[in-house]
């Protein structure tokens, strides 16, 4: 386990380290000049050169890369024009927002995983519930209905849904506010009223497709030998699924719910576009448009962080779950 | 709860199960009918595709009444099952009728530990059990079948049983609340050669002990010999032969026994002589041949085989069933001219 643990934890950080070189090398590879997002209006080249030399644009890549990791393991000294001192873990100054980019991720990351969290929460009872109905009612109608619920929303578009949800509640009934964010600390009931719409399509969305999985998982598991096993033992028939059946058919939901959550921790953009509330996913969109490299780079390592750690979750899970996994 | 009354522990009578499919309807057993005493071991014979498991599947009312159809008379202990409310039955289940299958590694739920998942058999039917009373009874069950450090082996899980190791679990699983009436599904089929015999050995024992009445389905008719006091020849979801182990053995009537016996290998003589395999596949159960089920593949087939189902009649003793359309004297004399 603990081996385990450290071997994971070796090739994480290897894997972030590619993605920090990949994605500090494609920004130079960008077809555009960085330092243009710092002054839209009255520059001459001087000045742009100018700006260029604060930032150390001038240096070489390899110093300009290892300067940004000794900023997040140690903190380092941006100048006075970037906010001067920044303490580890320092993402670097945005040029863009002028502010730290760890003050802009401490604003949105709270907002993605508002978005994301309750919203997986629901999607994975909503579409392991329906899943799981549907193969115990197997051909009557609320197998059908499930069925039809799963194609509905496995062939539909996260902005449809969406538009067609704020037009409703939101513009219609006027029982929903417009979506927006406060912090569940502050109010948490408006903290739920803001993103509850954003929760509802993505759980519509992503439920569908669990729905379908459960489904198929549930009614493989059910003609295994062990739940027959389990009737012939004379078990009442909410054992036999409860616990022999729905615990085996779960396990490889496990898989893709992690993966599925990860992914989308790394960025909801179409989510916070659609409902117009600002996290880390429009962020990353604004900083990738404004040529804002630290916020980019941020942006990136941020969503590998949420993969690597979701798979290693995963892992964990599963070898929690089934006996045969051997964590080595 | 044995009841007083005489007679066989499981009566079977007129049994039919049938399934509705897309392709048409399934008879997958055909009108069988068979009775097994306690301490008497009934085995059933035949192909894949024979009955012989959904015969074994619906004698414990594992049938889903949504899609199989099964009418007939099963007495269990006097009491009629077919037609019983699931829950009575599945009272019935584990208690006083259990079950083992084919192959332990998938019957046993990889997620649980062997001892809780035997625990749970006999919780479930004695629900004042306490949780250390299921344990120290599951123990004692494991040491009974043979399995060395029943304690400690009560905590590990199925993958860490071996083959052999696993269907003495399955054993004392089925055993723990000392049923009247044990199936055993190819019980050592999975199971290679010198673990097979220690499993038939085992299961004679303790049914020396418990006084259970066994039904052993199996396709190896060299299990059979060892352990059946009856045998019962199925074929197409009907029955071609039954009696006593020492009539259909020594003396079959049925063409169909006749090529199961021979597809045995014998020890004695040229193997390549002694081996004849029936030719031909076990017949589709959606489109039974007409008349005898058996006649395309059967040397002896005569123009009524073709036309006539022919019916289960005595033959050489009144025990002796046998549903062919040979005349006996011809049955016979044919049968000693194959050997």
């Amino acid at each position: 386990m603990v081996r385990f643990l450290i071997k994971r934890l070796l090739s994480v950080s290897l894997t972030l380290f590619a993605v920090s070189v990949v994605s500090f090398l494609m920004f130079f590879a960008l077809p555009r000049d960085p330092v243009t997002g710092m002054c839209p209006k009255n520059c001459n080249a001087e000045r742009l050169e100018r700006v260029r030399q604060e930032l150390g644009l001038n240096d070489p890549k390899v110093e300009q890369y290892a300067a940004y990791m000794k900023g997040i393991f140690v903190g380092r000294d941006l100048g006075s024009a970037q906010g001067g001192k920044c303490e580890a873990p320092c993402l670097g100054y945005s040029y863009v927002n002028s502010e730290a980019v760890t003050d802009t991720l401490g604003r949105v990351l709270p907002v993605t995983l508002s978005i994301v969290i309750p919203a997986a929460i629901l999607w994975l009872l909503l579409g392991v519930g329906l899943g799981m109905l549907s193969a115990l009612r197997r051909g009557t109608l609320i197998d059908r209905l499930a069925i039809g619920f799963s194609l509905t929303g496995a062939s539909m578009q996260l902005y449809f849904v969406g538009a067609l949800l704020l037009l409703i509640f939101t513009y219609q009934l006027k029982i929903v506010p417009v979506p927006h964010y406060t912090s569940i600390l502050d109010n948490p009931l408006d903290w739920a009223s803001g993103l509850v719409l954003a929760w509802i399509a993505l759980a519509f969305l992503f439920s569908a497709i669990y729905a379908r999985l459960a489904r198929a998982q549930m009614l493989e598991t059910l003609s295994e030998d062990f739940v027959r096993t389990a009737r012939a033992k004379g078990l009442a028939k909410r054992t036999v699924y409860g616990r022999h059946a729905l615990r085996a058919a779960i396990t490889p939901l496990v898989t893709i719910a992690g993966l599925d959550v990860g992914a989308a921790l790394g960025g909801t953009v179409i989510t916070e576009t659609t409902f117009g509330i600002q996290g880390l996913g429009r962020t990353a969109v604004y900083a990738v448009r404004g040529g804002d490299l630290p916020m980019i780079m941020a942006t990136v390592l941020i969503a590998a962080v949420f993969v690597v750690i979701a798979n290693l979750v995963v892992d964990l899970l599963y070898a929690a779950i089934d006996p045969r996994v051997r964590l080595s | 709860m044995r009841p007083v009354g005489d007679g066989p522990y499981l009566q079977v009578r007129d049994l039919r199960v049938r399934f509705d499919t897309e392709d048409g309807v399934v008879r997958a057993v055909d009108g069988v009918s068979f009775s097994v005493e306690r301490g008497k071991t009934l085995g059933i014979v035949g192909e894949s595709g024979s009955g012989k498991s959904v015969t074994s599947l619906a004698v414990l009312g594992l049938h889903d009444p949504k899609r199989a159809q099964v009418t007939g008379e099963i007495l269990v202990g006097g009491r009629d099952i077919v037609g019983l409310a699931e829950e009575e039955v599945r009272r019935l289940r584990g208690r006083d009728m259990a079950m083992i299958f084919q192959d332990p590694l998938s019957a046993l739920h990889p997620y649980y530990t062997v001892g809780r998942q035997i625990a749970e058999a006999y919780r479930v039917h004695h629900s004042g059990a306490t949780r250390r009373e299921a344990r120290q009874r599951t123990v004692e069950m494991l040491g009974r079948v043979g399995i060395p450090q029943p304690e400690r082996r009560a905590d590990q899980y199925p993958h860490e049983f071996s083959g052999g190791m696993r269907q003495r679990a399955m054993i004392a699983m089925a055993l723990i609340n000392d049923p009247d009436l044990l199936i055993a599904d190819e019980p050592t089929t999975a199971l290679d050669v010198t673990v097979q015999a220690q499993i038939l050995d085992l299961l004679g024992d303790l049914q020396d002990e418990f006084d259970s009445a066994i039904i052993l389905i199996t396709h190896d008719l060299g299990v059979v010999s060892q352990v059946a006091d009856e045998v019962l020849v199925m074929y197409g979801g009907r029955v071609a032969e039954h009696g006593s182990a020492q009539r259909v053995l020594r003396q079959p009537q049925h063409p169909y026994t006749w090529g199961l016996l021979s597809s045995v290998p014998s020890l004695h003589g040229d193997a390549d002589a002694d081996l004849v395999p029936i030719r031909g596949n076990p017949p589709s159960l959606i489109n039974l041949p007409p008349g005898c089920a058996f006649h395309p593949r059967c040397p002896h087939a005569t123009d009524r085989s073709r036309v006539d189902v022919p019916e289960l009649l005595p033959a050489d003793e009144p025990s002796h069933l046998v549903a062919c359309h040979l005349p006996e004297p011809d049955r016979l004399r044919l049968y000693q001219e194959a050997r």
